[in-house]
């Protein structure tokens, strides 16, 4: 595994993080969450855990995505923080 | 409340900061984790069940239990968001929304007005959000049948390749979805209607236990595919991987079914008639 | 010095796993919106999972998929050539069941929605003390 690309993800992830939970917008939130998942898969890929990225790029980055901005649609989109 | 979480949150990660000193450095092969049980899955894989990917055998072979009870929690969670949030008694909107299509119209009928006799040039579509997008639409159609085969493919394949019951299940309940993106909630619950969803993930984890229990009747262990052998006429090693493939089958509907009945009602808030 | 550079190139990963762990714990603690704390919740739970999967990475070895599983001959197959995969059969469930706590989550998110018309959590405290 190739270490510059490791903490470049590893740092891409730490700020989506951030981003996802400090954003005024629970819709950006939810797209920014779905960044976050894809992120991560990229990291169980570069160490060597396919099952998991695979299972991660299906369900974290798309299903989950999808419920979550079905639940903004049926609620509401604003946030005080 | 933020000061006294933020004091907790230094607190319990400091002390985790603290016990990582002890760990072994990372990607240690002589890590005490990969030294004591992975060492023998990885080693007999593949002469006691022919099938190369590790991760799909020790899933649903050496630890059948923990995958069959997963695949529960799954089906669990889909009927308490049906019981959650499903209304079955409702009372009906006050209008309805109809697009003609040749012109673009869109009219705007009361609850109990007199509907045309022909509805052919019209179709319904939602009250709070009616874009018509022919791009988004072509698009999805062309997308969807590739999906699912690939979804297919992964469940199939997942003796050799990256993949499996849980990923293909997830990726055919997301093309169901997008058909239901693309277009509109009722033409997605025409295509997979609620009932076929609930008996579907019920069908996925029946299929499951009753392979189990199949395996106790012919006289083995429950989940202990070896037993099938008698029954596919083939020897006990590639008896284990047919078992395998059929419970993949099995988490795989139950998966996607249990997918698509979220999506369904979370998005339409219960109701299952207008949503995304 | 000296000493510290090869703790820091070992830890550091789990460092930042950490990091993220905490930042998910105070999203749940602090947030006030009932879909960032979700938001956290789902951080958390990914954390926990890159931490179980970077404890079966091995340095020199390759994904746990047995090369030419079925050609002629059997070939001796070695634990340290290959990943270790038991971490990676416990996380692809508990993904999995991520997904599904989160839509029961979700459809309670829209339950309280619906009788309370808001999701920030002091306004819901607020209007259970009128009723």
């Amino acid at each position: 595994m190739i270490w510059q690309i490791e903490l470049l993800v590893l740092a891409i992830v730490l700020i989506c993080a951030v981003a996802a939970i400090t954003v005024k917008d629970l819709l950006g939130a939810a797209i920014l969450f779905g960044a976050y998942s894809f992120m991560l898969c990229l990291l169980w890929a570069i160490m060597g855990a396919v099952d998991v990225a695979f299972t991660e790029a299906s369900v974290g980055a798309g299903v989950s995505t999808v419920l979550f901005v079905a639940a903004v649609f049926r609620t509401s989109r604003r946030t005080k923080d | 409340m933020k000061v006294l979480g933020t004091l907790v949150v230094l607190l319990f990660g400091g002390l985790l900061i603290y016990g990582t000193l002890d760990f072994p450095s990372w990607g240690d092969p002589a890590a005490p984790a990969s030294t004591h049980v992975s060492p023998r899955y990885i080693e007999r894989t593949l002469e006691e069940t022919s099938v190369p990917n590790i991760v799909t055998a020790v899933l649903a072979d050496y630890r059948g239990y923990d995958t069959m009870f997963e695949t529960i929690v799954i089906f669990t969670a889909g009927i308490a968001c049906l019981f959650l949030l499903r209304v079955i008694k409702r009372e009906e909107a006050e209008a309805r929304m109809y697009r003609h299509i040749p012109t673009g119209i869109t009219l705007r009928v009361k609850q109990r007005a007199r509907l045309p006799e022909s509805m052919e040039e019209f179709e319904r579509i939602d009250l709070m959000w009616v874009p018509y997008d022919l791009i988004v639409k072509t698009g999805c159609r062309l997308i969807i049948p590739f999906s699912q085969l690939f979804a297919l493919y992964v469940i199939a394949h997942g003796h050799h390749s990256p993949g499996g019951g849980f990923q293909g299940g997830v990726i055919l309940g997301a093309s169901i979805a997008l058909y239901a993106i693309s277009t509109n909630l009722r033409s997605g619950l025409a295509w997979f209607g609620e009932k076929a969803a609930v008996l579907l993930c019920g069908l996925g984890v029946f299929i499951y236990a009753s392979t189990g229990a199949l395996c106790m009747l012919l006289g083995a262990g429950y989940l202990d595919y070896g037993a099938l052998s008698t029954l596919f006429g083939v020897d006990p090693v590639t008896a284990r991987s047919h078992g395998i493939l059929i419970v993949e089958i099995g988490v795989g509907i139950s998966v996607m079914a249990v997918m698509v009945l979220l999506y369904y009602n979370i998005v339409s808030a219960g109701r299952q008639d207008e949503g995304l | 010095m000296s000493d510290l550079v090869p703790i820091l190139i070992s830890k550091v990963n789990y460092w930042v796993y950490i990091a993220l762990m905490m930042i998910g714990l105070w999203a749940v603690i602090a947030k006030n919106n009932l879909v960032k704390k979700i938001i956290g919740m789902n951080i958390l739970q990914t954390a926990v999972i890159l931490f179980f999967i970077s404890i079966g990475a091995k340095y020199n070895a390759t994904i746990p998929i047995i090369m030419h599983g079925h050609d002629a001959g059997h070939h001796a197959v070695n634990a340290i050539d290959y990943i270790n995969p038991l971490p990676h059969v416990l996380m692809l469930t508990a993904i999995v069941v991520a997904v599904a706590t989160l839509g029961v989550a979700l459809a309670l998110v829209i339950k309280v929605h619906q009788k309370y018309q808001t999701l920030e959590e002091d306004e819901i405290l607020a209007k259970m003390d009128e009723q």
